[in-house]
């Protein structure tokens, strides 16, 4: 018994030897920190995709300034624990200049300071606005801010009258940042939100709560801000209750599986997304128009699944980081600065323009309001 | 609450219990005939939907589901012969252990095989918006569909298990084993037959519900976990205790909404479940008896 | 006399400690220090699976609810350093705090004053609401046998943790963070900045191996024999006048405190925590780890809870993470099912051999 301990802890000691670091100075080491399994694998899984894709074809070009680069990509399972022991092994034993990701807002914040620490830059791929407000140097992130999302609804709203309004959100970092911005920014509209609830990510029937909502006879609109594909069924209690009410959802609803699940309901749904959801129907001449319309088709073609907004936002920060290591090289204090310079970049999440102030870099601008039409992502052009 | 709330509060209930309620009886029948729970019944119910909706490509929706529970019977089958048939006298915790590391297994193969992407059988009638009503509520056709199979799956099963030579002989294996051996009944047989039952019936499950609930790889751990529950407050063994016990939590459930926010909604009705079991020890249905000897 | 029988007996901790201090010295000769932060991390969830050892090998009783404590100690002590009073500095029960200097006044990270319990005071609170709970709760829950005791901790861990995941005091979905570093004593801080790796690694070291000195005299203790009678059979050990369901409630109160011991050192170490700490596949996993380990045997426990979730957090199985764990499951389980310890060549030939044999197996009901 106690020699099979000792065993292991022999065993150990060997890990400890063989798997010393090794370092590659020639190569360009980047890391990713995505939940590829575990509850939000339905981002980290595409994430990871695009970010295998572009490295592969950014070393097909020779990579960058003639290095190649070498993705090393961690699994997070979306337990913030995880991210940390990971986040921390990328930093000291890979020595990435710079982790992309990770998935969502809870991991990022729980990162956040280890990156601060080690003055490496973070570019995450979860939207919370929390995570470049209040400002950290090191860390920024791709996907638009939820405020924007919020205020474009909430301009919608305007135009069409509703002034009371219930909110549904989902148990996840997503939901919970979009709560937090709607609760904040509805006075500014002069929205009042008379019914709030939160449902959670495995939710297999909502018609209860729906049932509930519906009661109150004040509500004239409906915010469902989820990223979850449990959204899709709140979307379906509600049209099954016979309720015609206007149906907003966010820009997590930028996955065409959501509206497939949700069939003829998701009819006349509105939110604000991406442009990547419109690639093909963007004018000619657009700056996003063509790394849209590449990404998809070489997403589609590799992968053989529809391209979301969620692998986008991995695109963008692959991308961010490219530019910013043709300028910066090898020093991560230059890479930070070269991204905080980067200006009217055109990623798939809208025309960045990085500064030491902001970390996000996309305007109101980087949304459009959009419509489903016949199971399809149409542009929203108003009553 | 107006009467029409009360009735759509009711109807979730149904909804929820229904479904909670199959998944259970699926708990039940392992649990019948070898005393132990196998936590792989979550897994059933993804399998069928995700396999119904992989046919529904090349066949039409009642052969593709068929051929669905069809294939999970044979997987069950599989695992009985694979992982339980050969043991001697496996303990419970040892069981409980091999149940969730197999389930563990066919989740992280449903991900690899399917991928993270939510996916759904078509409704059987109508689409996503059509509904029925009821008392003044309105009702999707398909939760009639799965209160329908819930209730035919209850009756043939209590015929199969009271009526057939089989279902007796099933019945002996869970109320004496080495009685039933002496008897000359080959109780190995019984268990695997056990297992092919509740896969079919959770793939059966799985397929009916789809259109509701939707199917993706990790489906299964929230179903069983609920099923559990069921199974756990009807009484263990106790078929029509689970429809109760299901019934009864899907409608603490939809009606806690009015009270509690939606996020506290299953901290609400598992406290209530403890404080039953700490009031009947054994569930609402089951007996005192038959709880004190299956320990761990 | 019985110190000097103690020490006896303890000699069997020696090796460890030496193999804990050479895998230091290893670490920073071969400059490969970076190991440390996960052998910290899994003595931590090492220190929460020896005690659910001993409340499943020698009480007999399963829970399938530990990752709840374990959240107990996380989250509270988490959300005590980092949440502000200065808003409420005012009121009684805060000034009362101050008062008692069990506050500790700052500023956060963007200069905002920031008026929080100190690391100490919310330790101590954290265990405490831990054992109480563990207390109300042992007293019903541990009546209950069999798949319904499964169930009833079950369901207190999926309270946990609908309750983490639904308060926004907890931080809801994405958790707690940016929580302080714990100085046990001056000079000796919890944290995971770099500079304290290796006292760190020291003191979750020292923790869990104080841990099993008291587990292993509770084992050798009259308790400890009765705690064996307990799981051989309860009856027996009534009539011989041993009370099991008071050892029961102490066990399990005292593994309810280790896990939440874990959850408050753990917790500071990360700098946060989050609701995957609480969820029920945490709670399945630990006991999954005590039983590959071998149900009555704190080393086996120990042994697999370092090697499992030291490979789980280094991320050594990729994206098959949970795939592989679940196939150690069953295959320990299948060949070993007395726990990794007891895998021997001969016995793996043995079960192999009743594979082929056709007689029916006859099971105890």
């Amino acid at each position: 018994m106690k020699r099979i301990l000792g065993k292991t802890l022999c065993a150990f000691a060997a890990t400890c030897l063989l798997s010393a670091p090794s370092v590659w100075a020639e190569n360009i080491k980047v890391g990713a920190l995505l939940a590829v399994t575990g509850p939000s694998s339905f981002l980290g899984g595409p994430e990871a995709r695009t970010l295998e894709m572009m490295v592969e074809q950014a070393n097909a070009k020779g990579g960058i300034n003639g290095k190649k680069i070498e993705l090393v990509l961690k699994d997070t399972a979306g337990n913030p624990e995880k991210a940390i022991s990971l986040a921390k092994q990328l930093l000291e034993e890979e020595n990435v200049l710079a982790v992309l990701g990770p998935s969502s807002s809870g991991e990022t914040m729980a990162v956040k300071k280890i990156f601060e620490d080690a003055k490496t830059p973070l570019i995450s791929c979860a939207a919370a606005e929390v995570i470049v407000n209040p400002l950290a140097s090191w860390v920024f992130k791709t996907p638009q801010n939820d405020s924007f999302a919020a205020i474009k609804i909430f301009k919608e709203m305007n135009k069409l009258g509703i002034a009371k309004i219930a909110v549904l959100v989902d148990n996840s970092g997503f939901g919970k940042a979009g709560k937090e911005q709607l609760q904040k920014i509805a006075p500014d509209y002069k929205i009042e939100i008379v019914e709030s609830e939160v449902y959670d990510a495995k939710a297999t029937d909502l018609s209860a709560v729906v049932a509930k909502i519906k009661a109150n006879e004040a509500v004239q609109g409906l915010i469902n801000w989820s990223i979850v594909p449990a959204q899709s069924i709140v979307v379906k209690n509600i049209r099954q209750a016979g309720w015609q009410v206007p149906i907003f959802q966010s820009h997590g609803f930028g996955n065409i599986k959501y509206v497939e699940a949700a069939g003829a309901a998701a009819e006349g749904v509105i939110f604000p997304a991406g442009r990547l959801l419109m690639a093909d129907l963007l004018p000619e001449g657009h700056p996003q128009k063509t790394l849209l319309v590449q990404y998809v088709k070489d997403y589609e073609g590799k992968y053989q699944e529809t391209a979301s907004t969620f692998g986008g936002h991995a695109y963008d920060a692959f991308m961010i980081f490219e530019k910013a290591v043709a300028v910066g090289g090898n020093d991560k204090e230059k890479i930070r600065e070269a991204i905080e310079g980067l200006k009217n970049l055109p990623g798939t999440g809208g025309m960045y323009n990085f500064s030491a102030t902001d970390h996000n870099g996309l305007t109101l601008d980087a949304f459009e309001m959009m419509t489903v039409k016949n199971g399809k992502f149409v542009p929203y052009t108003g009553k | 609450m107006t009467s029409e709330l009360f009735i759509q509060y009711l109807m979730a209930g149904i909804t929820y219990g229904s479904i909670y309620a199959i998944v259970a009886i699926g708990f039940n029948i392992i649990y019948n005939t070898t005393g132990i729970i196998n936590f792989a019944q979550g897994e059933f119910v993804m399998l069928g939907g995700m396999l119904s909706i992989t046919f529904l490509q090349y066949l039409p929706l009642p052969l593709a589901i068929l051929l669905a529970v069809v294939v999970t019977m044979g997987i069950g089958a599989a695992i009985e012969m694979l992982f339980i048939r050969w043991l001697v006298n496996p303990g419970i915790l040892r069981m409980i252990i091999i149940t969730i590391g197999i389930s563990i297994l066919i989740r992280e193969a449903a991900l690899h095989v399917w991928g993270a992407n939510v996916r759904s059988l078509p409704y059987f009638f109508g689409n996503e918006i059509s509904t029925i009503a009821i008392f003044g509520a309105r009702v999707s056709p398909q939760v009639l569909w799965v209160v329908g199979t819930c209730s035919l799956m209850v009756v043939a099963l209590n015929i199969f298990f009271q009526a057939t030579s089989i279902g007796r002989e099933m019945r002996a294996c869970a109320a004496n084993r080495i009685a039933a051996v002496l008897c000359g009944i080959d109780t190995r047989n019984m268990v695997t037959l056990s297992f092919v039952l509740s896969a079919g019936i959770g793939a059966l499950a799985g397929a009916v519900m789809s259109p509701i609930t939707y199917t993706q790889y990790d489906n299964g751990t929230g179903l069983a976990i609920k099923g559990f529950t069921v199974a756990i407050l009807g009484g263990l063994g106790n078929s029509l205790g689970a429809v109760a016990g299901g019934l009864l939590l899907g409608i603490i459930e939809a009606f806690s909404v009015s009270v509690v926010p939606l996020a506290f909604q299953d901290a609400i009705a598992i406290a209530i479940l403890l404080v039953i079991l700490f009031v009947r020890p054994h569930g609402l249905f089951g007996s005192s008896a038959m709880a004190g000897l299956k320990e761990f | 006399m019985a110190m000097s029988q103690n020490f006896g007996k303890n000699l069997v901790f020696l090796p460890i400690v030496a193999a804990v201090i050479l895998i230091q010295l290893l670490t920073a000769w071969t400059g490969s220090v970076y190991y440390l932060t996960q052998l910290t991390m899994s003595a931590y969830y090492s220190l929460l699976i020896v005690g659910l050892c001993v409340l499943m090998g020698y009480a007999g009783q399963i829970s399938l609810g530990h990752a709840g404590f374990f959240a107990i100690g996380g989250y509270l002590s988490a959300a005590l350093t980092t949440r502000n009073l200065s808003p409420y500095s005012g009121q009684l029960p805060v000034r009362l705090l101050d008062s008692l200097g069990c506050l500790h006044a700052g500023q956060d990270l963007y200069g905002d004053p920031l008026l929080v319990v100190t690391p100490w005071v919310a330790c101590i609170i954290a265990i405490l609401v831990a054992l109480a709970i563990a207390f109300i709760l042992g007293i019903p829950v541990l009546k209950l046998k069999g798949h319904y005791l499964a169930m009833a901790t079950l369901g207190f861990g999926i309270i946990i943790y609908r309750i983490a995941l639904a308060s926004s005091y907890f931080g809801e979905a994405d958790g707690i963070s940016g929580v302080p570093g714990f100085a046990l004593l001056p000079g000796l801080l919890v944290s995971g900045d770099k500079a304290y790796r290796v006292s760190n690694y020291y003191i979750a070291w020292t923790v869990l191996l104080l841990a099993m000195l008291l587990l292993r005299h509770l084992i050798n203790s009259r308790v400890g024999r009765a705690l064996r009678a307990i799981h051989g059979s309860p009856e027996a050990a009534d009539a011989m006048g041993v009370d099991t369901a008071r050892f029961k409630l102490k066990t399990f109160m005292l593994s309810a405190v280790f896990s939440a011991l874990a959850g408050v050192l753990l917790t500071h170490y990360n700098g946060g925590i989050g609701p995957s700490e609480a969820s029920v596949m945490k709670s399945v996993r630990y006991v999954a780890i005590v039983a590959v380990g071998g149900m009555a045997n704190i080393w086996g426990a120990l042994a697999m809870g370092m090697v499992l979730n030291f490979l789980s957090l280094r991320g050594f199985f990729g994206t098959y993470d949970d795939a592989v764990f679940g196939l150690i499951l069953i295959t320990i389980m299948l060949f070993a099912p007395n726990g990794i310890l007891s895998l021997q060549v001969r016995g793996l030939w043995r079960q192999r051999g009743l594979f082929r044999r056709k007689k029916p197996a006859v099971k105890e009901a």
